[in-house]
């Protein structure tokens, strides 16, 4: 299973999740956790997709994210487990 | 499974902490382009380049998307040319072409250094290596990304101190040769003692001849990410102080740990090493003094300067050793003056004098870095600031360096502008006491005991 963490900050509005999910639906990519706070009225969100399914390359897909970010008004990044996995764990 | 926080304060190291891998640079191998014909070796050295490297910008540019994270440099070091180019060279002009050749192949792939335009003369010097030495101006001067370094002494060797005379003269002739671009030429060159093989940072990187054909080395950074850190503690005893840094190097380093090897594979070269140094920018928010201020410094310089730097440097290497399955090159904390603002503001504050970077040398990684100097200043006493330099090193068994400008034309009070990367650099003064007759003696300083350590 190839893991990617995605992530979403910015102002809080309607429908972002509902925007992200669509793309990833659209797409054949798997979500297996969602977590998100609001701070300040900011929206923070962090999803671990799996992305074994997709056609995607990971580049292509990293593109699409921040042009819908745009879209929206929020930054989506899109980055491989491994950047937070060595980071964080022994 | 990771968390939200986590994740978080991962991509705050990198968007507002300028947590980057410095460097991506790897290291060819030349022996085998070795050719009694000029023509051909130059050949041989653009076709190996270019073939072995044809992918390294590309690869390096892909791992950024994946992981999120900026790899500033990519890089590329090669057999010092003063053994590649030996056969093949007879005269000065004809190391120049080689040195054209690594600008050309530098230039085809991407890359925006080239490193190994280099000599090791720790105790002697061949008739090639003093052909190099002797052309490095021009070869600096004429090409845009060539860097060239010279290993002048070792622990084992003591000092070669006719090369330590010549490369006075070199620095200097190197500067005069770029006095219109500000003296910028000598940013490209560096000298050391105890050169290590598998630097990956510039200007001193070569491919030493212990080196496999070709390999990966990777420098991390992150000095804005400690200094962050420490923010957190102020007030704390040395215990906290040293955890702390201790444990923001293991994360910084994890993340070079993982791009080299993820570039390893993806270039299908092997992993060399990971270089722990914490290498500053001129960037607001990207300086090592700013984290010796951090520790209880008013400026880099003030007393306790000497002290702040060896345990900050310490610390670094032990949680990066663990981080990482090789480590080596330089592996410590930057101390350069143009390219840290805090070091500029230290010296623009008169805090920080040659004679106190050159204490703090004997507890750091490197040397002497981006030093301007003025341009009245006589090659003998650039080639004594080198001796003293170099002796710190062998005695102390660790690398020291020298990359100093003299600033032709400017004296204190002047600035030097590099811009970019290499900042700018207020002119220091320097001890105008004569050392010629210890300079002009010839010869060699012998290499020191080892035993009796006091």
């Amino acid at each position: 299973m190839k893991k990617t963490i995605i992530t979403v900050v910015g102002k809080d509005t309607v429908g972002i999740i509902a925007r992200v999910c669509t793309y990833l639906a659209d797409n054949g990519i798997n979500i297996q956790d969602i977590s998100q706070t609001i701070v300040q009225e900011y929206f923070n969100m962090m999803m671990i997709v799996d992305t074994s399914h997709t056609e995607k390359s990971h580049g292509d897909m990293a593109d699409e994210l921040k042009a819908l970010g745009e879209e929206i008004g929020v930054i989506i990044k899109c980055q491989r487990e491994e950047i937070f996995q060595s980071m964080h764990r022994i | 499974m990771l968390n939200i926080f986590e994740v978080a304060e991962t991509n705050k190291m990198i968007e507002k902490e300028n947590l980057d891998v410095r460097t991506i640079t790897l290291g060819i191998s030349l022996l085998d382009c070795i050719d009694s014909d000029l023509e051909r070796c130059n050949r041989n050295v653009y076709e190996k380049i270019t073939r072995v490297a044809g992918n390294l910008v590309s690869v390096g540019e892909e791992i950024e998307k994946e992981f999120g994270i900026p790899i500033v440099n990519k890089r590329i070091s090669v057999t010092p040319m003063a053994l590649a180019g030996a056969a093949a060279c007879k005269a000065p002009a004809d190391f120049v072409t080689l040195a054209h050749t690594m600008d050309r192949a530098a230039k085809a792939v991407g890359v925006n250094l080239i490193g190994g335009y280099s000599a090791l003369v720790s105790k002697g010097m061949t008739p090639a290596d003093e052909m190099l030495i002797h052309s490095i101006p021009q070869a600096l001067v004429e090409t845009e990304r060539v860097c060239s370094s010279v290993n002048l002494g070792s622990t084992k060797t003591g000092i070669n101190m006719d090369g330590v005379r010549l490369m006075g003269e070199v620095i200097r002739e190197t500067a005069e040769a770029s006095k219109e671009q500000d003296c910028a030429a000598c940013m490209k060159l560096v000298v050391f003692c105890n050169a290590p093989d598998d630097n990956p940072f510039m200007a001193g990187a070569f491919h030493g001849v212990t080196e496999s054909d070709a390999i990966v080395n990777v420098g991390v950074s992150g000095p804005g990410v400690v200094k962050t850190a420490l923010e957190k503690v102020r007030g704390e005893n040395f215990e906290v102080l040293c955890e702390t840094i201790k444990k923001t190097a293991f994360k910084v380093t994890r993340v070079g740990q993982l791009v080299a090897q993820e570039a390893s594979r993806m270039l299908g070269v092997p992993f060399g090493i990971v270089d722990l140094s914490l290498a500053p920018t001129p960037a607001v928010g990207d300086s090592v003094a700013d984290i010796l201020c951090e520790i209880g410094l008013e400026y880099a310089g003030a007393p306790g300067t000497t002290a702040a730097l060896a345990l900050l440097n310490d610390q670094v290497k032990k949680g990066g050793v663990m981080a990482s399955s090789y480590v080596g090159g330089l592996s410590g904390a930057f101390i350069p003056v143009s390219e840290d603002q805090g070091m500029i503001d230290a010296v623009t504050a008169g805090a920080l004098t040659l004679e106190k970077l050159e204490a703090m040398t004997c507890v750091c990684s490197v040397g002497l870095d981006m030093i301007a100097i003025p341009g009245k200043t006589k090659p003998s006493t650039i080639s004594g600031i080198i001796a003293d330099e170099m002796a710190i090193g062998m005695v102390n068994q660790k690398t020291t360096a020298v990359r100093i400008i003299p600033a032709i034309g400017k004296d204190v009070g002047d600035t030097v502008e590099f811009g970019g990367l290499f900042g700018y650099a207020p002119v220091m003064p320097v001890n105008a006491f004569s050392c010629d007759a210890f300079i002009s003696r010839g010869g060699r300083i012998p290499a020191p005991i080892h035993s009796f350590k006091n």
